[in-house]
């Protein structure tokens, strides 16, 4: 009886005890949580804002010991000479062009791959599927000497004859920056994923009725893939508008220029002027942030679908 | 029974072989709109990825400058000579150096911060954000930025070490050969902590939450539930990031191209560098392709590897 009485006393205590711990360790276990979050997220903001605050004071400023992190002598001035004398302007709009027709050509050409390797039956299909996805597995710096090459020898262009000698090719034009890129094959795997869930009654309720396969595409697999062309949209952009070692290899003349290109080139040969190229990182990295901060929910849903294949 | 079956099977295939080809043949007439469809991506496809990769060999197999007219065949002298370059045994070095250690601590802090963020805090989503931004930096961008804050003079890094009592003088981070190293790996691990973290942060979300409760009612606790749940479930993840994280670090050029130059005394020149200066400043493309080819089975080395290393581990 006096057992019983102890285990009755016990449990009593026991969901007590555990309640006045809990909170506790609860409390600190949050403060601690948040305080390495925010420890963590001034470290990796802090060089992105010092960027930004540079970029908005005159060069001396920006040589202060110890550091402004709040411009004393706010000025514009450093914009206006990374547009005007150094010509940012035009790489923005060869940046511009570039990627904005690599991701028109992307969702066109990479959906309608999509829906064919997803939603059709057909010899060959599978066996293409495999042999196009193993290629993901080589790594791109393989291909930039041997495309480098084909490049110059396309035919008819930049000074070539018929047979691709002669002249340059597709080489410092925009035409070797963009044709390549027009279809891509992790984008085409990302949309045929997605495109895989749209039921197949629906597709072939509308071949019974006498659609043909592009109508099929056209109409109803694009418009039920918005997610996935968004997700693949905006990668692209992002991904051709910050990339560089191919633009360096492939453009000579400064007017081509694309905006990380013409940045790197700057910076490589004035090593100095840190207040115009400040300003012109800022300017660089505005429209991948827009477009990120914009399109988020995809963004990271795309990024995060990929991975989960 | 059973060998009359097989008898029977074998001459079914031999009709249906043939039968099959027809047959084949035509639904390839009937679908033909399905390669039109494919045609664009094809053409591409075979120009830019199947003919390089055998045109790269190729080239690898020459003495191929682009600025002469010749292009002597040499074998595999550009191998053998690959093998007697100290300067390309160092970049090997470095690459491995790199990618040794700005992999693993990218994604162990990738999934610190996965792991913080899922335990439902406010402001989770300000928070990934804001961990996400230097991901789309272009890294351009990233490395004229870092390349101030490792400025030996001037630098932010050195005031606040200095202010903190962490060092007793400036270092000289990019210019220390001892130290240009680590500066890339950290300012790697800054640049990729974020992608890693938005990849856990989704595995994380297709844990079942009921596994969790389980192992409470088994009385384990948090740090149990970390190693013996959390981290086996998001194995997958961690393996993908595994292998595409090499694959990408193994090829890094521009943060070192603009910070560095590869120096000092070819310290952070990794093979992704020392290709460029090759292929395309002293025009020895023949000696580049070989480079690449070496890279690429190292990378093929690497993944077979991971593959087999996590396939044991990956079960369930």
């Amino acid at each position: 009886m006096a057992a019983t009485a102890q285990e009755k006393e016990l449990r009593q205590l026991k969901p007590a005890a555990k309640s006045f711990t809990r909170p506790m360790l609860n409390f600190v276990g949050k403060l601690l949580v948040y305080s390495l979050l925010i420890t963590g997220a001034i470290l990796f903001t802090a060089p992105w804002l010092w960027m930004l605050s540079a970029s908005f004071q005159p060069l001396s400023d920006i040589f202060n010991w110890p550091p402004t992190w709040w411009p004393e002598h706010f000025t514009i001035q450093n914009y206006r000479d990374v547009l005007k004398a150094v010509g940012l302007g035009r790489w923005y709009l060869n940046s511009a062009i570039i990627a904005i027709s690599v991701v028109v050509g992307q969702l066109f050409f990479n959906s309608l791959a999509a829906y064919t390797f997803a939603k059709r039956r057909f010899p060959g299909r599978d066996k293409i599927f495999v042999f196009m996805l193993s290629t993901l597995m080589i790594p791109g710096v393989i291909f930039l000497i041997p495309n480098y090459l084909i490049l110059m020898r396309i035919p008819l262009f930049g000074g070539n004859n018929i047979l691709g000698e002669g002249g340059i090719g597709w080489l410092d034009s925009y035409w070797g920056l963009i044709l390549p890129s027009m279809v891509s094959v992790w984008g085409i795997f990302f949309i045929r994923q997605y495109m895989k869930s749209i039921p197949d009654d629906l597709l072939d309720a509308a071949r019974v009725d006498g659609a043909s396969e592009f109508w099929i595409y056209w109409k109803i697999a694009l418009p039920l893939s918005g997610p996935a062309l968004a997700a693949n949209a905006i990668s692209t952009f992002t991904w051709n508008w910050n990339e560089f070692f191919w633009p360096m290899i492939v453009l000579q003349s400064n007017d081509l220029y694309t905006v990380q290109l013409g940045l790197a080139m700057f910076f490589v040969k004035q090593r100095t002027v840190w207040d115009v190229v400040m300003a012109g990182s800022v300017m660089a990295t505005i429209p991948v942030l827009l477009v990120f901060l914009l399109f988020q929910r995809h963004f990271i849903r795309g990024i995060a679908l990929t991975g989960m294949k | 029974m059973a060998v009359t079956t097989s008898t029977r099977k074998r001459i079914n295939t031999k009709n249906l072989s043939r039968a099959n080809v027809k047959e084949t043949l035509r639904q390839m007439r009937k679908q033909w709109t399905a390669y039109l469809f494919l045609s664009p991506w094809f053409i591409v496809f075979s120009i830019f990825t199947v003919f390089s990769l055998g045109f790269s060999l190729y080239i690898s197999f020459h003495e191929w400058n682009i600025l002469e007219a010749t292009k002597l065949f040499v074998g595999l002298e550009n191998y053998t000579r690959l093998f007697k370059d100290p300067k390309f045994f160092q970049s090997v070095w470095n690459t491995l150096l790199f990618t040794g250690f700005g992999v693993p601590l990218g994604l162990a802090s990738g999934l610190l911060v996965a792991l913080l963020l899922n335990t439902k805090v406010k402001g989770q989503g300000i928070f990934r954000t804001l961990f996400y931004v230097p991901v789309i930096t272009p890294l351009v961008v990233s490395a004229v930025i870092w390349k101030w804050l490792y400025q030996g003079d001037y630098g932010l890094l050195n005031y606040y070490l200095l202010k903190f009592g962490i060092i007793k003088e400036k270092l000289l981070w990019l210019a220390d050969p001892d130290l240009a190293m680590p500066a890339l790996i950290i300012m790697g691990v800054w640049a990729g902590t974020g992608g890693v973290m938005v990849m856990y942060l989704a595995g994380l979300q297709s844990i079942p939450e009921e596994l969790y409760d389980a192992s409470k009612v088994d009385g384990a606790n948090g740090l149990q539930r970390l190693i013996y749940i959390t981290i086996p479930l998001l194995a997958p993840t961690t393996f993908y990031l595994l292998i595409t994280s090499v694959i990408g670090s193994f090829q890094s050029f521009a943060h070192i191209y603009i910070m560095t130059n590869g120096g000092p005394l070819n310290r952070t020149n990794v093979i992704g560098y020392y290709m460029y200066e090759a292929g395309f400043r002293q025009y020895r493309m023949g000696y580049a392709s070989a480079m690449a080819y070496v890279l690429f089975a190292i990378i093929l080395i690497l993944t077979l590897v991971q593959m087999k290393f996590v396939k044991g581990d990956v079960e369930y």
